[in-house]
């Protein structure tokens, strides 16, 4: 899931250098692309359409990928490269190490059966079939036997939610139960990448954001490659592992979700950003910061010396049952000389509760109103490892955060240290 | 150039000239017929035979046992009591007014060649459907087809064929055949391209993206040039008769030219009853096709 792991490991989709020009000469008008011609300026002079133009993307196992863009960006174009159903002009296509520009048309055909299925945005489903006979197409096309795939399709079926919608039409089912069937359908062929184009964008919201969990929900049993394109921000955050922004048909950013958020790469993908609910998409540990004053002496005479060499007038105080609470400069300083041999007394701290790293934003901030100090940042092991303080937290969240100039902060606090 | 009279008058052919083309082309095809008649009459002789078995079959079976298997067609396709109740009920009524046998002459003939309009046409309309080269070059002879007058098409036809029921039945095929075609193509155009697209996803070979999707999609529109074909066809009956074909076309020519009024009434009407009863036998046919589509 996190990129550190992705960098041992092969990808399982792998495109290189990936071009589609829309007209009828388009080997010829690639070369005008190459040599960085305009999109508009092709347009206008020869009437061909710049569909992508050098896409490069890896794809790992396991990992939702997201493919965001307006309408028109190319994205739906460049998922239908993963399988063919376009013929790219030029470029690389490779797919769990075998290349897919190579294969003739039965090994294509074979290529589709086993190794990708997808989902379509209007659901693509075959209206004279029945609920049950459109989950189990994928197999039928592969010529597998009736009752092997009618008993397969029904437990994708009660998978999806579904049970007893099997002989039903797609036309009697509402948008969001065909859009189960096309899940259903594509899970059904058990193939290892997913292609879900624009899945949940004809859904209504309420609808969209249920799939979305379901989504989630299935990953987490399934694993699969998922490719999915989008033209929604707070879906691409909610569900992307990894997020690769187009525009006109070139690829902006790619990237995991927080980079996108923090460091949007131009006008372009900050505009898009700038209407997400960051409270939502951001975890604590994005944000937080990393320097801190623990303090673990036994002693308060330990203590009062840490906290004299930080420059910080608050610390936490943490022993090996972890973090219990904080201790404030002016308590410290409070205290008689002649106690420092004591140990640090419980009635010393003050109580301020911890959040976890994966927290979202949204979840701390009623915690973060009660407490004027910051709050401790704990990981997994419930280990002290950062802290988050209002004005950290105000700034993330206000509308226009000034990335720069955080930047040069961070840079600046990490030379004091 | 002192002569203009080109500016008031259209260039024009001479007499002779006319005459010349008009003996060579004749000419050409009648040694063409010569030559090759016979052979292509022996050609549709399987054909002949069919039809011939075909009328008998109809005219051997007993009355009520045709209108028995018609009900029960007519049952099957629109499930409907009302419909064949009236089928029934204008079978019988074809038969107490004496025209039952024309009527199965004239049913035979139709069948047949609605059978065989739809074997040309829907390959053909596939085929129009998967390339557009094809689709231009047949929409304009479909084009001829359904605008030449009929009469003119069968000179050839009769020159080659002599009269009978085989030049009858070109006759037919050639004036009910378009529409079927136009529909074919039509429908599988119009199939969502989305669903196609995910056919091919799932690794469908054309022929399964053929018969599992285009074709089922399309047979609403399919159905609908059917229906079409044989209305056609049956409008077609009168013509046909002029060149030997039995059935009720034969007493409706007999009493143009004798002023019978009452016999081209009734044999009009028989037409009628057929045309109604095949357009609604394969109209609520194509409608329950059609309820399993989209339909909330």
């Amino acid at each position: 899931m996190s990129d550190s792991s992705n960098e041992n490991k092969k990808p399982l989709i792998s495109i290189k250098h990936l071009y589609k020009v829309f007209g009828p000469n388009e080997k010829k008008i690639l070369e005008q692309v190459k040599a960085g011609k305009s999109k508009d300026d092709i347009l206008a002079e020869t009437g061909h359409t710049v569909g992508l133009s050098d896409i490069n993307i890896d794809i790992y196992p396991g990992e939702i990928f997201v493919i965001m863009g307006l309408s028109g960006s190319g994205k739906s174009t460049l998922i239908r490269h993963f399988n063919r159903l376009i013929e790219p002009t030029a470029g690389e296509i490779e797919v769990a190490g075998s290349d897919v520009m190579k294969l003739k048309e039965k090994e294509l055909q074979e290529f589709r059966r086993n190794k990708m299925s997808m989902v379509f945005q209007r659901f693509g489903l075959m209206p004279h079939r029945t609920v049950l006979q459109n989950i189990g197409y994928g197999l039928q096309v592969q010529g597998v036997k009736k009752a092997v795939r009618q008993q397969k399709a029904e437990e994708w079926l009660k998978t999806v939610g579904l049970d007893g919608y099997a002989n039903q039409y797609p036309g009697q089912l509402s948008g969001g139960q065909q859009q189960r069937v096309g899940l259903a359908r594509a899970l059904c062929t058990d193939a290892d990448i997913l292609l879900m184009d624009e899945a949940f964008s004809a859904l209504d919201p309420l609808i969209r954001s249920e799939m979305q969990d379901q989504l989630i929900e299935l990953q987490e049993k399934l694993h699969k490659t998922i490719v999915f394109i989008t033209h929604d921000l707070d879906e691409a955050l909610r569900l992307g592992d990894r997020i690769a922004i187009l525009r006109d048909g070139i690829l902006v950013q790619q990237g995991e979700p927080v980079d996108i958020l923090l460091n949007p790469a131009d006008d372009y993908v900050e505009a898009f950003v700038k209407d997400v609910n960051r409270a939502r998409a951001l975890t604590v540990e994005t944000v937080m910061q990393p320097q801190i004053c623990r303090i673990s002496s036994e002693t308060i005479g330990e203590a009062v010396l840490q906290m004299r060499k930080s420059k910080h007038d608050y610390a936490y105080v943490v022993n090996d049952d972890g973090y219990q609470g904080v201790i404030t400069q002016d308590t410290l300083e409070n205290v008689e000389k002649s106690d420092y041999s004591n140990e640090i007394d419980p009635s010393l701290l003050e109580d301020v509760p911890s959040v976890q790293n994966d927290a979202l934003l949204e979840t701390v901030i009623p915690d973060m109103l009660d407490n004027e100090l910051p709050l401790p940042v704990l990981n997994e092991d419930g280990e002290v490892e950062g802290n988050l303080c209002r004005s950290t937290l105000v700034d993330v969240l206000s509308e226009q955060p000034n990335v720069e100039e955080k930047e040069k902060e961070k840079e600046k606090e990490k030379s004091y240290v | 150039m002192s002569d203009k009279s080109w500016l008031s008058e259209i260039p024009q052919l001479d007499r002779y000239q006319l005459l010349s083309i008009r003996k060579t082309l004749d000419g050409a095809y009648r040694s063409f017929s010569r030559e090759y008649g016979d052979s292509i009459e022996s050609f549709f002789d399987p054909l002949l035979s069919f039809l011939i078995w075909f009328e008998k079959l109809l005219l051997g079976t007993p009355w009520w046992l045709v209108i028995a298997v018609l009900a029960v067609f007519a049952y099957a396709a629109s499930r409907s009591w009302k419909l064949t109740l009236g089928v029934i009920v204008a079978f019988f009524m074809i038969g107490f007014f004496g025209m039952w046998d024309n009527t199965m002459r004239t049913m035979s003939i139709i069948l047949v060649s609605t059978m065989l309009a739809i074997m040309i046409g829907i390959p053909l309309g596939i085929s129009m459907a998967r390339s557009d080269r094809v689709q231009s070059i047949v929409t304009p002879i479909l084009d001829v087809m359904q605008t030449m007058p009929a009469f003119v098409y069968l000179i050839p036809v009769v020159m080659l064929l002599g009269i009978g029921k085989i030049p009858g039945v070109i006759a037919v095929i050639i004036y009910a055949v378009p529409p079927v075609i136009r529909l074919t193509n039509l429908g599988i155009r119009l199939v969502d391209k989305e669903v196609l697209e995910a056919a091919t996803a799932y690794g469908a070979n054309p022929m399964q993206r053929l018969f599992g999707v285009q074709i089922p999609l399309a047979m609403p529109n399919i159905m609908a040039g059917i229906n079409q074909t044989i209305m056609m066809a049956l409008a077609m009956v009168v013509i046909a008769s002029m060149i030997g074909v039995k059935g009720l076309g034969q007493p409706v020519l007999k009493s143009i030219t004798n002023q019978y009024f009452t016999l081209g009434l009734l044999n009009g009407l028989a037409i009628v009853a057929l045309a109604i009863i095949f357009d609604r036998i394969s109209q609520s046919y194509a409608k329950r096709t059609l309820q399993n589509f989209g339909g909330h």
